[in-house]
């Protein structure tokens, strides 16, 4: 039998763009030349001021968890063996609102309000996914390394 | 010009509402057609305008016009999710009233059970969720309740009550699919899903037909003595992925039921039933917060103490709504059903006495859809 393979996306326009700044492992969110709002995700047309006029900006990565759920559940076969998995959504310092999971944090560790920043994971050659691990963990790695 | 009062819903019928007996999710509203036409007086030859939604079908009501034979005049799939047969009502409304048709038919069907209790959907997934391993729209509802907790102080125990009252009236009705009463200690202790939501904070997972059929208020003064009127009608928009959500407590709910509330020139006070979307108790509560009946963060307190069941304040989802009596996939249809009946007098032992106006709102995937409709023994409030 077949392992389960990985739940295809088909990142297409904006969200293509997205994922392309993700392999080379930057996160980017759009700041209007209209009217100055933080933009995600990647629009052609800002929902704020229907400007076509959006400047690509890198984000620093760091954020909050605005809201979290550990689910105890996979959504599909390939991500059984990860569960339970938590997913967070996080308030990046910029000011956009971003969608990922949650990694090198036992569930029970999640809160709400946790300080957290981007890890680029490169699951496959052609794709990159975003996670978030707690901040003090990464400062925990680079204690580690010093 | 408004539709206030100008239709009434003079058919309804729903069939199947836990587990049907080999009939697709087509089959289930065609049947569910047939007999609330006949429940109307009117046969399918009738029939010229068709309004349906769908999870198995991309294109409903081609689907269910060549299964039925029909070739209506007017045709309206509009895809707000579970609520859409509510905005429908209202769309249907509009049309007679335009003489885009003379009798509407809104009709849904699902097996949703059958289909081995997974959630049927052909919604496109988001590239910026599905590769984290989301299951929708569950996941997003843990996180709704993980705020509503933060923010509020809302608990677990509070939304189990919620579940418990549905039960007490789902055990008020002779088709109760689970029929012995619920505890708070059952729901807490019934496994987390996706935390901090349990098993039993979750709707049933079932099959179901409903169909409703809609007509001219004064054709429907001579169809049948009982018609029930479409007082008033609103929508809103939310938005369509979760992570978009602004604030995951709260919602646009209350500019649909405003909306409506205004076209029928009715308060909430004056409701004798209520009739709103339960596919999580955390929905549920947060709706009934935006709707009105409660301050925006006091809906874990008005859950309590059996404020909701059958005696308490407010006669809500009188059946047991999606948490104990019927949920399959899309649960706006069933809660217009349950008004039609309390609005006819036909409920049995959980008859609200003498009801004569009902508020029925639902919402679409995961807070993202609203709409809201009200429904009157009378076409003046």
């Amino acid at each position: 039998m077949n392992a389960p393979t990985r739940p295809p996306i088909t990142p297409r326009g904006e969200e293509k763009v997205f994922f392309d700044h993700l392999r080379e492992h930057e996160l980017v969110f759009q700041r209007c030349a209209g009217c100055s709002h933080a933009v995600f995700p990647l629009r052609t047309v800002c929902p704020h001021c229907s400007s076509e006029s959006l400047d690509l900006e890198r984000a620093a990565g760091t954020g909050t968890v605005y809201s979290f759920t550990t689910q105890h559940r996979a959504s599909h076969p390939f991500f059984a063996a990860d569960a339970p998995y938590t997913l967070v959504l996080v308030d990046l310092d910029g000011g956009v609102r971003v969608f990922a999971n949650l990694v090198d944090c036992p569930p029970d560790d999640a809160r709400i309000g946790m300080s957290v920043e981007a890890v680029f994971d490169d699951v496959e050659p052609e794709l990159t996914l975003l996670r978030f691990r707690p901040a003090s963990a990464a400062e925990s790695t680079a204690e580690e390394q010093s | 010009m408004s539709i206030r009062g100008t239709s009434a819903i003079v058919g309804a019928a729903q069939l199947d509402t836990f587990k049907t007996d080999g009939k697709s999710p087509v089959g289930l509203m065609a049947v569910a057609v047939n007999r609330a036409l006949a429940d109307a007086g009117l046969t399918l030859a009738d029939v010229d305008g068709l309004f349906t939604a769908s999870s198995y079908y991309a294109f409903p009501t081609l689907t269910l016009a060549e299964y039925l034979g029909i070739h209506p005049r007017h045709m309206d799939s509009t895809a707000l999710g579970g609520c859409s047969f509510i905005a429908q009502l209202g769309h249907a409304a509009a049309a007679i009233q335009a003489g885009l048709c003379d009798v509407a038919v809104v009709a849904y069907g699902s097996t949703q059970r059958t289909d081995a209790g997974k959630l049927v959907s052909m919604a496109e997934s988001s590239p910026y969720e599905q590769p984290y391993g989301l299951i929708h729209p569950i996941g997003a509802f843990g996180m709704v309740a993980q705020r509503h907790m933060a923010q509020y102080g809302t608990t677990s125990e509070q939304l189990a009550q919620y579940a418990v009252s549905a039960r007490e009236w789902a055990l008020l009705t002779d088709t109760a699919p689970y029929p012995t009463p619920l505890t708070v200690d059952e729901v807490l202790n019934s496994g987390v899903i996706t935390s901090p939501l349990h098993k039993l904070d979750c709707c049933l997972v079932t099959d179901g037909g409903a169909a409703v059929v809609l007509v001219s208020a004064e054709r429907a003064r001579d169809l049948r003595d009982n018609p029930v009127y479409l007082l008033g009608s609103g929508e809103a928009v939310n938005h369509r992925n979760v992570s978009q959500m602004p604030d995951l407590t709260a919602t646009e709910a209350a500019r649909s039921s405003q909306r409506a509330l205004q076209m029928a020139g009715v308060t909430l006070d004056q409701l004798d039933t209520v009739h709103v979307y339960d596919a999580f108790t955390i929905s549920l509560l947060v709706l009934l917060e935006d709707l009105g009946f409660c301050a925006k963060g006091e809906g874990g307190a008005f859950v309590e103490n059996g404020n909701l069941a059958p005696g308490g304040s407010l006669a809500l989802n009188t059946n047991g709504a999606g948490l104990a009596q019927v949920h399959p996939g899309m649960l706006g249809m069933f809660l217009i059903i349950e008004a039609v009946q309390q609005l006819r007098g036909d409920a049995g032992r959980r008859q609200v006495p003498d009801a004569r106006l009902s508020l029925v709102h639902g919402m679409g995937l995961t807070l993202a859809a609203h709409a809201t409709a009200v429904l009157s023994t009378h076409p003046e409030a």
